[in-house]
Formats: C-alpha cells, sequence, structure tokens
C-alpha cells in the first residue's frame, strides 16, 4: 500500500518536474493566461464594438438587429460629426506641435546638471503624473468666469485693459484654445522625460567631437543633438498622438465639448452618443473612427521596434 | 575663455537656461500651487475680486477640509480607488509577471512580435471599448460595483507591466538560472526561487504603475458607476463635487491636492524606469 502510494507520488512528481522543465510547455503556460486576459477584455470588446456599429442596438433595449452601415451614414450626415472631426484634429495637431516645441527646450535645459534638479523635475512631471481629472479641475477654477486669476493678472499687469475680462471656457476661440494648452500642460512633461532619455543616451564622445571640431550651441543643437534625437522623438510624438487624439477628460471635465459644441471631439460625442445618450449604435460608430490613427501610430511602433532590434 | 564676448555668451547662456526652466516650472506646477492656495483661503476671501488673490486678504482657514472629509464623500472615494488600486495590482502582478518571464526567456521569432502585440494592446483606448464594456457590464450585473472597475482596469494594466517586466527579465543574466538548475532546481523552481527575488525593484516598478494608472483612469469610472458611494477620487471629485450651481472650489481643491501630490512623488522615484518601457528599445 505504502509502496504503491509512493510510487504513484513519485510518478506524479516526476511528471510535474518534468513540466516544470519543458521550456516549450512551460512558456506557453506561463503567457497563457495573460494572453486569455487581455483577449478577452481588450480583444472581444473590441470586436463587440465593431459589431455594434451595423447594428440599432441601445442601452435599454434587448433587441439587436443587424442594420449594415447605416449608422455611419448617419454619423457622417450628421454636422457635429464634422465639427467634432475638426476639433479633435485641430485640438491634436497643435496641441502636439507645442508640446514638441517646448519638450525640447525643457528637455535640454534638464540635461545640464544643476543644484535642486530633483526638486524641479518633480515640479515639472506633476500634471502627468497626477490624474488628469483633477488637474483639469484646477484649470476649471484658473479658467474661472469671474474669478479667473489669468485675468487678474493680466488686468494688474496692465495687459488685459481695465474692462476687459474674456470668459475663457464661454468663448469659442477661447475655449478651443483653453483645452489646448491645458493638453500640452498635461502631455509636455511626459514628452520631456522622453527626450531626456534620448539626451543622455547620446554618447559624450559625439559632443566632445563636435566641441573639437568648433561646433557653436546652435549647429551642435542642429546638426548634432537633433537628427540622433529623431527616433525617441517619434516616439514621444506617437504617445502624444495617441493621448491626446483618443482624449476625452480634459474636454470633458473642462468644456463638456461647449460652448455649441465649439470644442466637441470624437471621443467626447461617442460618450455623449453611446452612454448618456443610451444610442450604443451610433457611439460605437463613432469611435471607431478613432480607429485608423492608432493603427498609424502602432504601424509606425513595429517600424521603430524593428529598428531597435536590427541596430 | 574669458574673453568679455565668451563671458558675455556664458551669462546669456545660464540667464536662458535659468529663464526655461522659470518658465516651465510656473507653467506646470502653477495649477498645484493654485489648488494649494486656494484650499486654504476662506470662502469670502475666494470671492472677492477686488483684492489681490495671490495673497492671504483673511487668515487662513482649515473649514474647506473640514467639509470635504465630514460633508462629502471624499474619504470613501479615497477608500474605494486603493481598494480598487490593490486588487488590480494583484491581478496585474498574477498575469504579467509569469507572461514577462516566459517573453524574456522565449526563443525564436514569435517572441518579440509577441511581446510588442501585448505592448500595443495598451495603445487601444478606453473611448474605443467604453461603448461594448458599457453593454457586457450590464449584462453581468455589476453596474455601480467596484468590481466593474477591477474586471476591466487590467486591461490597461496588463499589457504594459508584460512589457516593462519582460525588459527586466531581460537584464536579468540567464547563467544565474542555469547555476540554480545544476543545483537541482526545475526550470520553473528556477524562475519563482532565483529570478522573482532579485528582481524586487522591477515588481515594484509595476505595482507602483499599476496603482497610479487606476488613480488616473476617468472614462470607465463615469461609465459603468452612477451612484456616488462607489466612485473613485478622480471621478468622483469631478462629477460629484461640480454638480449643481454651486462650487465649493476651496474642498475641491483640496480634493485634488491630496489625491495628485503623493502619488507624483511616490511616481517620481520610478519616472526612468517607465520611460525606458514607453521607448521601447528606441533608447538603450
Amino acid at each position: 500500500m505504502t509502496t504503491v502510494t509512493t510510487a504513484a507520488m513519485t510518478a506524479a512528481v516526476g511528471r510535474r518536474t518534468r513540466l516544470a522543465d519543458n521550456e516549450r510547455w512551460l512558456w506557453r503556460l506561463m503567457l497563457a493566461p495573460a494572453i486569455l486576459y487581455i483577449v478577452l477584455v481588450v480583444g472581444f470588446p473590441f470586436f463587440l464594438s465593431l459589431f455594434y456599429s451595423v447594428s440599432n442596438v441601445t442601452v435599454g433595449s434587448r433587441d439587436m438587429g443587424f442594420v449594415g452601415l447605416e449608422n455611419f451614414h448617419r454619423v457622417i450626415d450628421s454636422r457635429t460629426f464634422w465639427t467634432a472631426l475638426r476639433n479633435t484634429l485641430i485640438f491634436t495637431i497643435v496641441s502636439q506641435f507645442f508640446v514638441l516645441v517646448f519638450a525640447n527646450m525643457l528637455a535640454m535645459a534638464l540635461s545640464t546638471d544643476f543644484r535642486g534638479k530633483w526638486v524641479v523635475r518633480l515640479l515639472i512631471l506633476l500634471p502627468w503624473v497626477a490624474p488628469i481629472s483633477l488637474g483639469s479641475i484646477g484649470w476649471l477654477w484658473i479658467f474661472d468666469s469671474i474669478y479667473s486669476v489669468i485675468n487678474w493678472t493680466g488686468q494688474a499687469l496692465r495687459i488685459l485693459g481695465p474692462t476687459e475680462w474674456p470668459i475663457w471656457l464661454g468663448q469659442p476661440n477661447l475655449a478651443m484654445a483653453s483645452i489646448i494648452i491645458v493638453q500640452i500642460w498635461r502631455i509636455v512633461p511626459l514628452a520631456t522625460v522622453i527626450i531626456l532619455a534620448g539626451l543622455t543616451s547620446i554618447p559624450q564622445d559625439i559632443h566632445d567631437a563636435a566641441e573639437v571640431d568648433g561646433a557653436g550651441f546652435w549647429r551642435h543643437t542642429l546638426q548634432i543633438t537633433f537628427p540622433l534625437l529623431l527616433p525617441i522623438t517619434l516616439v514621444a510624438v506617437l504617445f502624444g498622438v495617441i493621448f491626446t487624439f483618443t482624449d476625452m477628460i480634459v474636454v470633458f471635465v473642462l468644456t463638456r465639448g461647449g460652448p455649441y459644441d465649439t470644442t466637441q471631439v470624437l471621443a467626447t460625442w461617442a460618450f455623449f452618443t453611446g452612454i448618456q445618450g443610451g444610442d450604443l449604435a451610433g457611439g460605437a460608430a463613432v469611435s471607431l473612427f478613432l480607429f485608423p490613427v492608432l493603427v498609424a501610430v502602432a504601424i509606425v511602433f513595429l517600424m521603430l521596434a524593428r529598428r531597435a532590434e536590427v541596430t | 575663455m574669458t574673453s568679455p564676448a565668451g563671458r558675455l555668451r556664458r551669462i546669456a547662456m545660464a540667464g536662458g537656461h535659468a529663464g526655461v526652466l522659470v518658465f516651465f516650472i510656473t507653467f506646470l506646477a502653477f495649477p498645484f500651487y493654485w489648488m494649494l492656495m486656494t484650499t486654504f483661503k476662506t470662502t469670502i476671501d475666494l470671492h472677492d475680486v477686488n483684492k489681490n488673490p495671490y495673497l492671504f486678504n483673511e487668515p487662513p482657514t482649515l473649514e474647506h477640509l473640514k467639509v470635504l472629509f465630514e460633508d462629502t464623500q471624499y474619504l470613501q472615494w479615497l477608500i474605494n480607488t486603493g481598494a480598487v488600486g490593490v486588487a488590480v495590482v494583484v491581478i496585474t502582478l498574477v498575469l504579467a509577471v509569469p507572461a514577462g518571464y516566459a517573453l524574456a526567456r522565449m526563443t525564436g521569432p514569435w517572441a518579440q512580435t509577441l511581446g510588442i502585440a501585448i505592448f500595443l494592446t495598451y495603445l487601444v483606448p478606453p473611448t474605443i471599448l467604453f461603448i461594448p464594456f458599457a453593454r457586457i457590464i450590464a449584462v453581468l450585473g455589476l453596474q455601480d460595483s467596484l468590481w466593474s472597475l477591477v474586471l476591466v482596469y487590467p486591461s490597461f494594466t496588463v499589457p504594459f507591466c508584460t512589457w516593462l517586466l519582460m525588459g527586466f527579465f531581460k537584464a536579468i543574466p540567464r547563467d544565474l538560472e542555469d547555476a540554480a538548475m545544476i543545483d537541482g532546481l526545475s526550470r520553473f523552481g528556477a524562475f519563482v526561487k532565483v529570478v522573482l527575488p532579485i528582481s524586487i525593484a522591477g515588481l515594484l516598478t509595476v505595482v507602483i504603475f499599476a496603482f497610479t494608472l487606476v488613480t488616473q483612469e476617468f472614462v470607465y469610472g463615469v461609465t459603468f458607476i452612477t451612484s456616488s458611494q462607489s466612485y473613485t477620487v478622480s471621478v468622483g471629485v469631478p462629477t460629484f463635487l461640480v454638480r449643481g450651481d454651486v462650487y465649493f472650489w476651496g474642498s475641491m481643491m483640496g480634493a485634488c491636492l491630496i489625491a495628485s501630490v503623493p502619488i507624483a512623488i511616490i511616481y517620481n522615484f520610478f519616472v526612468d524606469r517607465f520611460v525606458v518601457g514607453f521607448t521601447v528599445g528606441a533608447v538603450k
């Protein structure tokens, strides 16, 4: 009896050891849970979203019918769609242009050693690491129609006349400018640390050689540093574009798309249509317009990764 | 070097350097400074347009924080955020640690491709998935439940953390494991008993990262949760404290500050590691 049990146990242990040693199966077993979870919570909803966009599903009803491309026709025929698409493009392109310029300036300033750098870096990173919905609330107060500190400061410094009192979130162009400013504020820290990592990875020899050859600051920056920084700058831009094009938080908290849809972006409109309006099918159709940008960014990432692999 | 022109140029460079830093610190940190000021000012002081808003025209007060903790559900939101954060961190570790290790040690062309594929799913934004999720969560009966967030948040923590961990594990020399296996440990045993103990820094990074992602998330929270006692901080403050015509600016700014700054300080210690993950090997 005992010998049998022992033999069975040895066999079981042997099998387990073999499994624990068989790399091919071990890797598959270790990867399976993560991949399964990702398929379930990213892949499945994504395909459901494709399916919803050609159906007439709503929040309340259980019925679901196939309606073909009707939702997309409805979306494209609506004026709000074109406004939202234009706003999303302006929001993304303008903010990322400034992010690129600012992040390069700031990364260069941070690449030298100086006292108190640790504190400076903490302060600069705050907008990125603090929850953006809360940071946006801070701006809501700064842009307040009556108590805006910007307006008070502007008047105190005589930049604004005594009767000038811009309503930041209430006038169309100013509202757009406001959400762009907040988005720049939020992405600059991330872009800066990414570009900074690129700057510190350039070997010192190259800088020394440039110095010996007599390159001045501008020549050094434009002809040596920037070209070497190009791939890493691209990474910073890609993240910025993804986090801006598909974002709804800044707009949702600050303007809710108003005044009169002048700051409506695709993501907020998808939310208002699909979740608040209960039209899941319409919302899914709107949000799928975010997808092409995602694919484009993914392709560039793949190219970058391949390049990193080769070198 | 000591020529007047050279000295002038150096002064100009130093001045430019300081100017750039001052400009960006002002722009980036100002909202948080403003939150701090607003939190401790009396309501009358906040609402007096004629006085200098940069000064305390009346003595500082703790009234707003008292209101925040006693008359709102802020404390509950903090607890909710912490609870969801811990649950998501646990799920993330259970799924991402073995997967990251397997990707780091697998050989063949598939390993790298699979790693990048997993990383790319991190880029699929909530604003594409929240519509189908709204119905999935309803079908599962999880509306207004924190479990909906626990279920969905790993969709963005697992991909990125798997990717980060893959990088960490790749940096650990294989020789260590080979030596342990010669000493009689199995392949898996070597991972658990040799690799994991020396990867504490990497695991800690993942814990911090997953937790901060949870505190920052807003879109799913606002989609799934409508009852105020189940909010997390990032959803509760903007949706509930802003409701109505009366804005309790003092309390709101306090709420933002308390939830932001501790996370920011912890995150600051790990930034360099995240950047390595973000840059997909474009920086070595």
